[in-house]
């Protein structure tokens, strides 16, 4: 069969063709293979490597505020929350409903959660709400497998164990707001916070700590399949203060039955502050929960202020308290010796203007020590119009007034001491001699905060330029002992003026007659020297006064009342400022607080204390205390 | 029936036939499915179920039709030729009226207890029915252009209903099946040529059958960078797992494109991707060795056939093999577009593997029947 032999041929060659073909066509496939998996090797393992690869940053924990024995003001406590990646939800709405039926909801939440999925990340976890009960975590849990996207996480909470007592300091935390995003993916976690106010705006970057990240594995839906490492990042450095919290918590508590108040109570020594209340207060845990409109409304119309530290940031005419000043000025420039003698009728005539003596009937002829002691307001007059405006606003400059004293804490005030330029400069009115005499009592243009006038009175008493601070250290309590008063530099003045001047204020409270000798301390050892000081708020005629109008005024018309107290007046170490807004006559008020303030301080003498170290040491034995350094004694107690 | 003893040899007796199984050729099938067997338990993440226990399960089952066709007399087989096109053709069309819709596609036909994919088993139909026709053809007359008019639709008819389906990657596959018995039938080069400008001006026509994701398989093969996250999704993780391969693969068990669920279908369409993620260019090139052994065991058996039918058939089984894995493993490496052909004997299923079992028994129907002469209907 030829035919058939022929064609039997052509299916052999045809098949051969054929199988030639399809053996290019699998040689193709393995240059293919070649291609993929040898030579574009490293793009497509760097490509595998991204898909399962995720990593996200971990929250450090946020350091801790302690006191200056290491008591906790500010710390973290653990919080469960549901949390919901909105790319893995898929319909957000959606899952959020289902989250609804079983935990409540509020309306904030849902939008809040809204809107952040609009502008964060789609990868970002979101809480939906936070501090779950157990009960609610056990529902979410065992319907977790409707809920795609949706997980619990415990996180942390901003925790104040210390209560409103020392909010003001402290401060509280917030969270981040759309115009802080900077781009640093620390700042889109749900967790994460930012100081808002106090030690916690002011220290907030050696707070935050650096973030962490975890490196995990997540499959083609994004779900974290396993963790495969982790680097916890640098925890944020814990801020020692140097307050003690058991004087703040007594303070605050002696301040309470009080309208407004503002204290500080200083080591005079160091800058220590050891205490510093503006009452009243808030609750800072309400904002580290969130604060609620209605919440914010009250705190911020309250006419007392709850939300603004007054010992920082309340400037108030310092009144008689201010007189200190004066007479240094009056003694440093020459104006007055401590043996002049100034008659006080009752009152000083200036051209047609009448100053008054809080004292109708006056003193008589007063020398310096007795105008201290009787807070004799023509006696200054006198002085100020003897020294000028503007070698008072020297001294008062040189003792810490006119300018903030850069207290580590976020809106601190600088108060204000007129010159005749300030005068000029602001009215376009030059400066009239009355103002002088006006200022010479600490009225008229004359603002101090309550810092201020603690400061001015560490300052009389240690000739120090003494600037108070609340950061002890970052990190680690320092080891023992306190630091030495010698890195202040010396104030420039005479020591014996500055004699003079405390052995006054040491007459105010300690010898019959002084203003404030009904709130004397009456343990020698204890003994405080003070000045009382009254600041109007607005303008009485001296008879008015006199005649004790002020308890028929509303209490916003009432006058300020002031009190520096300093102690053991025999080697002064503590120095106490309060002031009571529009809490009437200084020495009725402020001086009873001074003395048991300065009292309590004294008694735990924080100063000398040493921090305790939080392990309890093995052995027994106790570490020496280190003496603190001898004071010289600069005033004679009466 | 005496013309059929022209060669002398008297009837082949049940153990000649048993003698006549090629035992290597089952051993590489054997080889081959093994590896689907490892890889279906690792698809798993390292569990038989769901996967490689039933994947068992059903090879041992083909093994019965594998070698009841290897088995049967070969002239049954040339003379139920066109009958099984037919039976296969009206399951194809069952589908086609009331078929199960799977994957965005209507393949199946529920028979209660299995569900069957007609048109896999249209792929050896049409085999026997163009082998029996170009049997029965001499040399001149598969020249003539009328003679190829009936052939042509028994290609094209079924073509165009599993494309309807729309079964894009089994309507190619019975066309270039289709196309390589014309090619050994001794249909005449012009004829083919002339076929590929038809087809060309055909092609708008063909465009528009197209489902709109056929279409965007298409575009996105063309350009797959333009929707990474879309269409192009499944061709750039299918090629970033086998990239990171690499030469020795990242370990049975370890890959991660597929264990993540990154790679689509990892237990069908794309299994080859894992084996090559897992087991890299070495694992890769392994088995695309294995495979292009069966084929050559193929072309082996089917060369020495002395009969038209014989060679036909087992060249077309062998050829459909071929085109199983080519189209597939080009899929899968973005050589061709996505389309759902499964890697014989690996990929999970039953109705394929079915099939593929049927055709290796036929294949060794025609070694075990070399010498069986068959008469041409022409020639009674």
């Amino acid at each position: 069969m030829p035919r058939d032999m022929q064609r039997q041929k052509l299916l052999t060659r045809r098949a051969a063709l054929l199988g030639a073909g399809q053996g290019l066509a699998i040689a193709a496939l393995a240059g293919r293979l070649y291609q993929l998996q040898i030579l574009d090797k490293d793009r497509y393992t760097v490509l595998s490597e991204e898909n399962r690869i995720n990593l996200r940053p971990l929250v450090p924990p946020r350091g801790r505020i302690l006191d200056r024995f290491g008591v906790p003001l500010a710390d973290n406590e653990p919080n469960y929350r549901v949390v919901i990646v909105p790319e893995e939800a898929g319909d957000l709405d959606r899952t959020l409903d289902a989250i609804a039926k079983l935990i409540e909801i509020g309306d904030n939440d849902r939008h809040r959660v809204q809107r952040d999925a609009k502008r964060k990340h789609s990868f970002v976890p979101l809480i939906v709400r936070t501090n779950l009960t157990w009960a609610e975590m056990a529902r979410i849990e065992v319907a977790a497998p409707e809920l795609p996207g949706v997980s619990i996480e415990q996180g942390s909470i901003r925790n104040y164990p210390q209560g409103t007592g020392a909010s003001h300091i402290v401060g509280y935390v917030g969270a981040v707001q759309e115009k802080e995003l900077n781009g640093d993916p620390l700042l889109e976690l749900p967790d994460f916070r930012i100081g808002r106010s106090g030690i916690e705006k002011s220290a907030d970057l050696k707070l935050r700590g650096s973030a962490g990240t975890s490196q995990v594995e997540v499959n083609a839906y994004g779900r974290v399949v396993r963790e495969l490492f982790r680097a916890p990042g640098q925890p944020g450095q814990d801020i020692v203060l140097s307050l003690d919290a058991a004087l703040q918590e007594f303070v605050t508590k002696r301040c309470a039955e009080q309208q407004s108040v503002a204290c500080v109570v200083l080591d005079a020594w160091t800058g220590d502050v050891l205490a510093l209340v503006s009452s009243p207060s808030f609750d800072p845990m309400l904002f580290s929960a969130g604060l609620t409109p209605a919440m914010w409304q009250e705190l911020a119309t309250d006419p007392r202020n709850p939300l603004s530290n007054k010992a920082i940031a309340g400037t108030y005419p310092p009144g008689s308290t201010f007189k200190p000043v004066t007479a240094m000025a009056g003694l440093e420039s020459g104006a007055i010796t401590p043996e002049s003698t100034i008659n006080c009728p009752g009152y000083i005539q200036l051209g047609n203007a009448t100053f008054h003596c809080w004292r109708e009937r006056g003193h008589g002829g007063v020398r310096l020590h007795d105008a201290i002691k009787h807070s004799c307001d023509v006696f200054f007059y006198e002085t100020a119009r003897r020294v000028g405006i503007d070698r008072l606003a020297e001294i008062a400059n040189r003792l810490g007034f006119g300018n903030p004293l850069g207290i580590d804490l976020p809106g601190e005030r600088g108060g204000l001491i007129p010159t005749r330029d300030w005068k000029l400069a602001t009215t376009g009115v030059s400066w009239q001699q009355g103002e002088t005499l006006i200022a010479g009592i600490g009225q008229g243009s004359v603002l101090a905060t309550p810092l201020q006038i603690a400061t001015m009175a560490a300052r009389l008493v240690t000739g120090r330029q003494v600037v108070p601070h609340l950061i002890r250290a970052a990190g680690q309590l320092p080891p023992g002992g306190d630091r030495d008063s010698s890195e202040f530099a010396a104030l420039r003045v005479t020591p014996r003026n500055l004699s003079l001047v405390i052995d006054g204020m040491n007459a105010v409270v300690n010898e019959q007659g002084g203003t404030a000798y009904a709130s004397r301390i009456t343990d020698p050892a204890m003994a405080m020297g003070g000045k009382s000081g009254t600041s109007q708020v607005r303008r009485l005629s001296a008879t008015g006064r006199a005649h004790g109008a002020e308890a028929n005024l509303p209490w916003k018309d009432r006058d300020h009342s002031l009190f520096i107290a300093f102690a053991p007046v025999g080697a002064p170490r503590y120095v106490c400022a309060t002031v009571v807004e529009h809490g009437g006559f200084g020495s009725a008020i402020c001086a009873p607080i001074c003395r048991d303030v300065l009292i309590e301080t004294q008694k735990r003498d924080p100063a000398r204390k040493v921090p305790q170290p939080e392990a309890v040491a093995e052995t027994m034995t106790i570490p020496p205390i280190p003496q603190a350094p001898p004071l010289p004694s600069r005033a004679s107690p009466g | 029936m005496a013309s059929i003893s022209e060669f002398g040899r008297r009837e082949l007796r049940f153990a000649d036939k048993l003698r006549g199984i090629r035992w290597s050729f089952l051993f590489l099938v054997a080889a081959i499915s093994g590896i689907g067997f490892a890889m279906l338990y690792s698809a798993a993440n390292g569990d038989v179920d769901p996967w490689a226990s039933r994947q068992m399960v059903r090879f041992a089952i083909a093994f019965v039709p594998m070698l009841a066709a290897a088995l049967v007399d070969i002239r049954w087989w040339y003379r139920a030729a066109y009958w099984i096109y037919a039976i296969a053709m009206l399951l194809v069309l069952a589908v086609d009226l009331r078929g199960v819709v799977g994957m965005g596609a209507q393949r199946w036909i529920d028979l209660g207890v299995l569900q069957l994919q007609p048109s896999e088993f249209m792929k050896i139909a049409l085999v026997l029915a163009l082998a029996r026709y170009f049997h029965n053809r001499s040399g001149e007359n598969a020249g003539r252009i009328l003679y190829l008019i009936a052939p042509a639709f028994l290609v094209a008819v079924p073509s165009a209903l599993v494309l309807k389906q729309p079964d894009l990657g089994t309507a190619m596959m019975l066309l270039a099946g289709g196309a390589i018995l014309f090619y050994l039938g001794g249909v005449r080069l012009w004829v083919f040529a002339a076929g590929a400008v038809g087809a060309m001006t055909a092609a708008p026509l063909a465009w528009s059958m197209l489902r709109d994701y056929q279409k965007s398989r298409l575009t996105t093969f063309l350009n797959p960078d333009l929707d990474p996250l879309g269409a192009g999704y499944h061709i750039l993780q299918s090629k970033i797992a086998l990239g990171s391969g690499g030469l020795f693969g990242k370990g049975f068990l370890q890959g991660t494109q597929s264990h993540l669920s990154f790679l689509p279908e990892k237990q069908t369409d794309f299994i080859f991707t894992m084996i090559a993620e897992e087991l890299g260019l070495v694992g890769g090139l392994s088995l695309l060795a294995l495979y292009t052994l069966v084929i050559g065991y193929g072309f082996a058996i089917a060369l020495r056939c002395r009969s038209n039918f014989g060679r036909l058939l087992g060249l077309g089984i062998a050829a459909n093999f071929f085109l199983y894995v080519f189209i597939n493993t080009a899929m899968v490496m973005g050589l061709i577009p996505v389309v759902g052909v499964p890697l014989p004997l690996i990929s999970y299923g039953g109705t394929a593997m079915v099939a593929v079992m049927l055709g290796f028994g036929l294949l060794m129907n025609v070694g075990i029947h070399r010498d069986v002469q068959i008469s041409r209907v022409g020639d009674n």
